[in-house]
Formats: C-alpha cells, sequence, structure tokens
C-alpha cells in the first residue's frame, strides 16, 4: 500500500485520538530516555572503568616470588621462590613471544629535596621497556628512562605527576636536579596525568622511577620485587604464561603445577572478569529499561485496539473493494510503530541532550571520573531501536490481525 | 457469468437459526441488466453479498466465470472483489478521510498498480462521471449524487466485468437518481454486466430481467 496513505490515516488517527496518543507518545518517550540514560551511565562507566584498569597496564602480566604448596624432587614444601635479575634475559631468550619484559623493584620512604622542599616517597628501579607496558607515559617535552641511563647507570629520574606536584608545585621539573637520599639525581621527565584503579604500593602517580642498573648500584637487591612482561600476542597470553611458569619451574626446581610456587597477576584475565561483570550489568539495565518500555507498548496495543474498533466501517469498506490481509495489518503495524518512533525518537533526543549537558557539569574526584561520563554509543542505538521496533510491531500486531479477521459483510453494516 | 445452484444461507444454529436464502438457483449472463427485488428481510442483502465474494453460501454452488468460490480463499476472493466486481452501494461507502482522487484511485493501490497508471485512470474515470473538477474534494463536501458518482467510479477503477450496486438511488433525490441510472444504463451498453438491487421502478423496468425474492427464495422470474 501507498506510504502516503498510511501516512494520512496515521494523521488522522492522531487528531482523532488526540490525548491518548500523546500520553502513550510521552510514556514511550520516557520509557526509552530511561533506557538510553541508564544504559548510557553505564557504558560511560564501563569505559571508564576499563581505562582505570587501563591505567596499570594492558595484557600485562606481574609475577612475585611465591612459596611452594608441593614437594618436588625430593625437595620438600613450603620453599621460597625468588625471582633474580638473570631471570629476565633467560625468559627473554627462550620465549620470542615476550614483545616486552621488565624487572621493578621498589623502596618507600626516601628523602627527596629540592630547594627547601623535603617529601618522603616510593622509588622504583626499571628498565626502559617498563613506561610502555605501565603507562608511564611522559608529559610534553619530558621522557621517560631510556636504554643509555640503563647502561650508564645515569642518576636519572622520572616523576609521577602527584609526587611532582608536591616537590616543585607548579614550577617546571625536568632538567631540575633533586636529591633523593642525599644522592643528586636529574628530573627527565614528568609522568602525564591518567586515570587508575588497580595499583600496588600506591597510584603511579606518587612514585619515581630510576634505571633498574642505578637502583642496583645503591640498593644492591639481591632479588627481584616482582618481574612484568607483555607478549606480543594478548591472545597467546595464556600460553606464554604457562611457559614462563614452565622455565621459572625448571630453574628453580618446583611441580610447575604448583600454582602457589610463584603469583601471578594477570591483567588479560582480570580484564576478561571485568567485560563480564559489565556485560551482566548492561543485560540488567536493558532489562530495566525494557520493562518500562513494554508497559508503555500497553498503551500502544490500547490505542491500536481503539483504533481498529472504531474504524470497522472503513476496514469493511476497503476488504469489499479488494482490500487483502495484508493491506489491513500493514496499516495498523506501520501505525503502532510510528507511534513507537515517535516516541522513540524523543526518548533519544532527550537522552542525546542529558548527555551534552552532563558534560558541563563540574564534577571532580575519582568517582566522578568513573561515574560521570555516559556514552551514547552504537551499541545502545541499535539496542533501543530493536526494543522499540519490537515493542511496536507486537502493540501493532494483534489489533491489526483482529482487524483484518473481520467479516467484510459486519464490518461494512457497522456503524 | 453467474451461475448459482441450490444457494443456501443460514445464520446461527438451534432455535436462533435464520434461513436467509433458501436453494436460490440464479443465472446471469454476461452484458446482462439484472434486476434484484424484494420487500425487505426477503434476503436480497445477503444474496447480493453472496454474488459480490463478501460472504459464502452456507451450502450450493457458485461460479463466477466459471470457477467454483467455494474453493477460494481470502486473500482470492479479496483479488476476485478487487478485480472482477465493482460495488456500489446505497450509502456509498466511500473513505471520508480521503478525497474524490483518493477514493477512486484506492483499488487500483491494493491491485498494486503503478502510480502513474493510477493517475490516469482515475482522471478518465472522473471524467467519465462529470467529476474531474471535484477531484481533490472530500466526500463531506459532495453531494449525494456526486458521491454516488465517485463510488461508481471506484467500482469502475480496476474494469471488472460485474457491477453489483445495492440500491444505489436510494439515498437520492429523483434527479440525482435518474443520473446514476442513466450512468448505469450507459455503462451497460459499453458492455458491463450489472446486477442491481432496487426498489426504484425506474430502475427495475430498465433491467432485463428481474427476480423478485420472497423469504430466501425466488418468487418470480418476471422477465
Amino acid at each position: 500500500m501507498k506510504a502516503y496513505y498510511i501516512f494520512r490515516m496515521f494523521y488522522r488517527e492522531l487528531k482523532i485520538q488526540r490525548k491518548r496518543i500523546t500520553l502513550t507518545i510521552f510514556a514511550l518517550a520516557w520509557g526509552t530516555f530511561s533506557i538510553v540514560v541508564l544504559l548510557a551511565f553505564g557504558e560511560g562507566l564501563n569505559r571508564q572503568m576499563m581505562k582505570a584498569t587501563h591505567g596499570l597496564g594492558e595484557g600485562i602480566v606481574f609475577i612475585y616470588s611465591g612459596q611452594t604448596s608441593k614437594p618436588y624432587k625430593g625437595l620438600g614444601k613450603g620453599r621460597r621462590i625468588f625471582l633474580r635479575e638473570e631471570d629476565i634475559d633467560l625468559l627473554r631468550n627462550r620465549i620470542p613471544r615476550i614483545e616486552l619484559i621488565s624487572p621493578e623493584n621498589d623502596r618507600s620512604s626516601n628523602t627527596m629535596i629540592y630547594g627547601r622542599k623535603t617529601i618522603t616517597e616510593r622509588v622504583i628501579g626499571v628498565f626502559p621497556s617498563f613506561g610502555e607496558m605501565r603507562k608511564y607515559y611522559p608529559e610534553r617535552g619530558s621522557r621517560f628512562i631510556n636504554s643509555l641511563d640503563l647502561k650508564n647507570k645515569k642518576r636519572v629520574i622520572f616523576l609521577g605527576n602527584d609526587l611532582k606536584d608536591k616537590l616543585f608545585g607548579p614550577e617546571e621539573a625536568v632538567g631540575k636536579s633533586i636529591m633523593v637520599n642525599s644522592i643528586p639525581f636529574l628530573v627527565i621527565g614528568v609522568m602525564k596525568d591518567k586515570l587508575q584503579n588497580s595499583m600496588y604500593n600506591g597510584p603511579d602517580s606518587q612514585k619515581a622511577a630510576i634505571p633498574f642498573t642505578t637502583y642496583q648500584a645503591i640498593y644492591g637487591d639481591k632479588y627481584l620485587d616482582r618481574l612484568i612482561y607483555k607478549p606480543s600476542d594478548v591472545t597467546q597470553s595464556e600460553s606464554v604464561k604457562k611457559e614462563v611458569y614452565r622455565i621459572l619451574a625448571e630453574k628453580y626446581k618446583f611441580d610447575p603445577d604448583d600454582t602457589q610456587a610463584l603469583n601471578v597477576w594477570d591483567m588479560v584475565e582480570e580484564e576478561e572478569l571485568m567485560t563480564k561483570i559489565f556485560f551482566g550489568i548492561e543485560i540488567f539495565m536493558s532489562i530495566i529499561g525494557s520493562l518500562t518500555l513494554i508497559v508503555a507498548g500497553v498503551g500502544v496495543a490500547n490505542i491500536m485496539y481503539v483504533s481498529a474498533k472504531r474504524r470497522t466501517k472503513e476496514i469493511g469498506i476497503k476488504m469489499a473493494i479488494g482490500a487483502k490481509k495484508k493491506h489491513v495489518l500493514l496499516q495498523f503495524i506501520s501505525e503502532a510503530l510510528m507511534i513507537a518512533f515517535i516516541g522513540g525518537a524523543g526518548g533519544v533526543l532527550g537522552s542525546f541532550l542529558l548527555v551534552e549537558l552532563f558534560k558541563f557539569v563540574p564534577l571532580e574526584g575519582f568517582v566522578a571520573d568513573l561515574l560521570a561520563h555516559p556514552v551514547i554509543s552504537v551499541d545502545i542505538m541499535i539496542l533501543t531501536a530493536l526494543i522499540l521496533g519490537i515493542i511496536g510491531f507486537l502493540a501493532g500486531i494483534f489489533p491489526a490481525r483482529k482487524a483484518a479477521s473481520q467479516n467484510p459483510v459486519e464490518a461494512l453494516r457497522y456503524e | 457469468m453467474i451461475k448459482m445452484k441450490k444457494i443456501e444461507k443460514i445464520y446461527g444454529t438451534g432455535t436462533a437459526k435464520v434461513e436467509a436464502l433458501r436453494g436460490i438457483d440464479l443465472d446471469i449472463k454476461k452484458n446482462e441488466f439484472f434486476g434484484l427485488i424484494g420487500p425487505s428481510g426477503s434476503g436480497k442483502s445477503t444474496l447480493m453479498n453472496i454474488i459480490g465474494c463478501l460472504d459464502v453460501p452456507t451450502s450450493g454452488e457458485y461460479y463466477f466465470e466459471e470457477k467454483d468460490i467455494k474453493s477460494f480463499n481470502h486473500n482470492q476472493l479479496a483479488e476476485i472483489r478487487n478485480e472482477k466486481i465493482g460495488f456500489v452501494f446505497q450509502n456509498f461507502n466511500l473513505l471520508p478521510y480521503a478525497t474524490t482522487f483518493e477514493n477512486v484511485e484506492i483499488p487500483m493501490i491494493f491491485k498494486g498498480a503503478r502510480a502513474k497508471e493510477r493517475k490516469a485512470r482515475t482522471m478518465e474515470l472522473l471524467d467519465a462521471v462529470g467529476l474531474a473538477g471535484r477531484a481533490h474534494h472530500k466526500p463531506s463536501e459532495l453531494s449525494g449524487g456526486e458521491m454516488q458518482r465517485v463510488a461508481i467510479a471506484r467500482a469502475l477503477a480496476n474494469n471488472p466485468s460485474l457491477i453489483l450496486a445495492d440500491e444505489p438511488t436510494g439515498n437520492l433525490d429523483t434527479k440525482s437518481g435518474d443520473e446514476i441510472l442513466a450512468i448505469f444504463e450507459n455503462l451497460w451498453k459499453q458492455g458491463h454486466t450489472l446486477v442491481v438491487i432496487t426498489h426504484n421502478p425506474n430502475i427495475s423496468k430498465r433491467a432485463q430481467k428481474v427476480v423478485k425474492l420472497k423469504d430466501g427464495s425466488i418468487e418470480n422470474n418476471n422477465r
């Protein structure tokens, strides 16, 4: 049937049932608004949480020392296993699938002095690859530790942005010299501010990094506090992790199945878990939103029933001049979909406005960083359109079927 | 063109049973002007609905252009109504929200005709019934005679072989009634088959064949 007629008839219905249709459209708009806003905030939280988790690094694995829980080849359980510096080269040489690897040792309570300012903070000793893995990205005009620093045991230092603020205030830090435990260090870089919710020994913004060689020259640690690596292909993370474990088990003589011999913190696993949790939250929010919309859908069905009843005679006339069932069905379903579409469009528009306006609300702090970034994604739009379409269709199909299955003679007689 | 054998139509069951038609035999030839008369409640409208494929008989045989209507489903009946039969009702039955043009065009939309074709045919028909100038008026802006002329134009939209009219002049004054009658006569002369239910002696006089119904049976074949 001609779309024009469908619109014409819908417009006429709109005039006749103005109040009822307006209220239903409002209900649909409100339902759509709730679902889109709920999902937008959920999606925003999801993205911010991911970003915050990524603040620690993406696809990286941490390995810490541990204690054996199984006897192995005549060695008793309860043996402490410590990582050593040479393990870095061992793993790098044996597993080409490791793209980046770095040791990390740290000391807390280091006295740092600049001018008249003195603070006490944590210092870590790392490789240049640590910066990339752990997102110690330098601010413009500064840099992270490089291989020359490492090779020459240079006394250079990279500051976390909060640490820098404490020590320097608004003053430029790069190129300045500071004293760390009475040893002079040259500031080569300051970390770019980042969102971070996963951490150990405090946020990165409050730490200072120096070359691992320099660190060892000062402190001479026998063991590594931890070892961080990143496989070149994240999808192979699991098998790389097994290989790392097997090689270390071979070296330190523990059962490769003894999961307590070394502690492993796998960011890939953590991310997968988070993705699942957020998917669950999203489903939950979609269900709540859909329920609101279903209530509105009942309103649409009500309108269509009234409309079908009122137009009985008209349907009879059309049937007499040759309308098939599909023509009648099409008319009613299209009208229900149009109501759903108008209501949905209103709701989407409203939620877009809210999300846009939210950007102007001045909110600060970690919680606001996580919660106050609603995002209307393509997925949300598709999901909303789908739910609205289904509701419109269901609200239209039953009255439409009723209208289309009338006896033309009786319909013609209806006054 | 139309053959009916022992057509019965029964409404309801048990004590509420109403026998609207009791064994009607009917033979309407192509290009015939056929009149159907009878008092109210005689079963005229029921018979008309069956001839027009709006309703199906309870028993009996009905052949439309030699096709057995009994075997037809909903959609096939709708197709016959759309393409082979043109209805003209006593109370016009125009769609109130649609213009004259649109009312005439709708059967062609159901048939799936192209827009260009529809437009040309609609204008041709409106011209034929003398309403080309009223193409964009709504039914509420037309007189009874004009509305009935729109209905006739609509009935002719898909060039049907049968025109079925139920009291076409019943709601019109004498002058308009005569105009409508003239149109019908013209159509008949052009080769259309006409079946008209009427009380109007002017129409029954001009019909080639008139059948009188009484209590659901054919009382006599006048001519």
